[in-house]
């Protein structure tokens, strides 16, 4: 259980270097840290398709910010914080920390697996017993995301393909003409 | 100059057939082990971006043109929403999972063909995940890469 809080801590440290880090090349590789660390606490949590996804998504996703969104000049960032902004954030921070506390302490152990002492007939133990009867699947994952909630699924897909089909209207154009140029 | 050294040309163009194969692996597998349709696309997709990391938009142009990429997106999406189709049609309920009963495709649990129609929306998904992520990536790309010539 001790792995999970040196995992946070891990994390922690990398949220806090990402946000108060000047470089930000540096901030998007301490994002991608974070990013390795929550795949590694779901794997301990035995999630192994969540940290696929996970680990999969934060590298690609790191890859995207890196080369696309700052792909030659790093920008700086400047600029001095005013003290009023400052007290502010500072008091909005720790009302925010007072109610997690207070939420923290009706919540289970972390990593506690709780859906196995949840009561009979409900979704979660009827997936678990009856899953590999109902659909053939041996991963358990697989047969709630496309059989038994797989309009959820659906709904995902057309979010995103709604939204490639936004990026690809409002990008296309320029990709083109670019296309249609050598590179500068 | 396009793409990058020689060093990292021949490195990416060994490892990029592994990438691959582990993307079909995971999308095909997906019933029996962890992964699945999203991962495994996105596997694919990544390693479309090696390429294009290290070869240079126009060598990946060519292997995977932009209209062929919205096409797979589009059958991918296409065939997801058939398979549901076909669970109304055979069966009588939308996304029922109608390969899985015993008449049409008799099959064992923790076999590669098996639980009916989950493999096929697998491939279906990765299918569109693939693509999808690889368009926006590249269109992304092409279009940060304007922005200075603008300046």
């Amino acid at each position: 259980m001790s792995i999970f809080y040196v995992l946070l801590l891990f994390m922690i440290i990398a949220a806090v270097i990402a946000i108060e880090t000047k470089n930000l090349l540096s901030s998007v590789i301490c994002i991608g840290a974070i990013g390795f660390g929550a795949s590694l606490m779901f794997l301990f949590l035995r999630a192994p398709d969540i940290a696929i996804t996970q680990i999969v998504v934060e590298v690609l996703g790191l890859i995207i910010l890196i080369r696309a969104t700052i792909s030659r000049d790093l920008t700086f960032i400047t600029g001095d914080k005013e003290f009023f902004g400052t007290v502010i954030s500072v008091v909005i921070i720790f009302v925010i920390f007072l109610a997690g506390a207070k939420v923290f302490e009706t919540l289970p152990d972390f990593g506690t697996a709780i859906f196995a002492e949840v009561p009979e007939d409900t979704a979660s133990q009827t997936y678990i017993k009856k899953g590999l009867e109902d659909t053939g699947a041996a991963n358990i994952v697989a047969s709630v995301i496309l059989d038994y909630r797989a309009y959820d699924t659906l709904g995902e897909a057309t979010v995103l393909f709604t939204s490639i089909i936004g990026a690809t209207v409002i990008l296309r154009k320029k990709a083109k003409k670019l296309l249609e140029e050598p590179e500068l | 100059m396009k793409g990058m050294t020689i060093i990292v040309k021949t490195i990416s163009s060994w490892v990029k057939v592994l990438i691959v194969l582990f993307g079909i692996y995971i999308i095909l597998f997906g019933h029996l082990t962890p992964g699945g349709g999203f991962a495994g696309g996105v596997i694919l997709a990544s390693s479309y971006l090696l390429l294009m990391l290290a070869f240079g938009r126009e060598f990946v142009q060519k292997d995977l043109p932009l209209a062929l990429d919205s096409k797979l997106d589009c059958l991918g999406a296409f065939m997801f929403v058939l398979i549901a189709v076909l669970g109304l049609v055979f069966s009588g309920v939308f996304f029922v999972n109608f390969l899985y009963q015993e008449k049409y495709l008799p099959s064992e649990p923790l076999h590669l063909i098996s639980a009916g129609t989950i493999p096929l929306s697998n491939i279906a998904i990765g299918l569109k995940v693939g693509a999808s992520l690889f368009l926006v990536i590249f269109l992304l790309s092409t279009f940060r890469r304007e922005t200075p010539a603008k300046r």
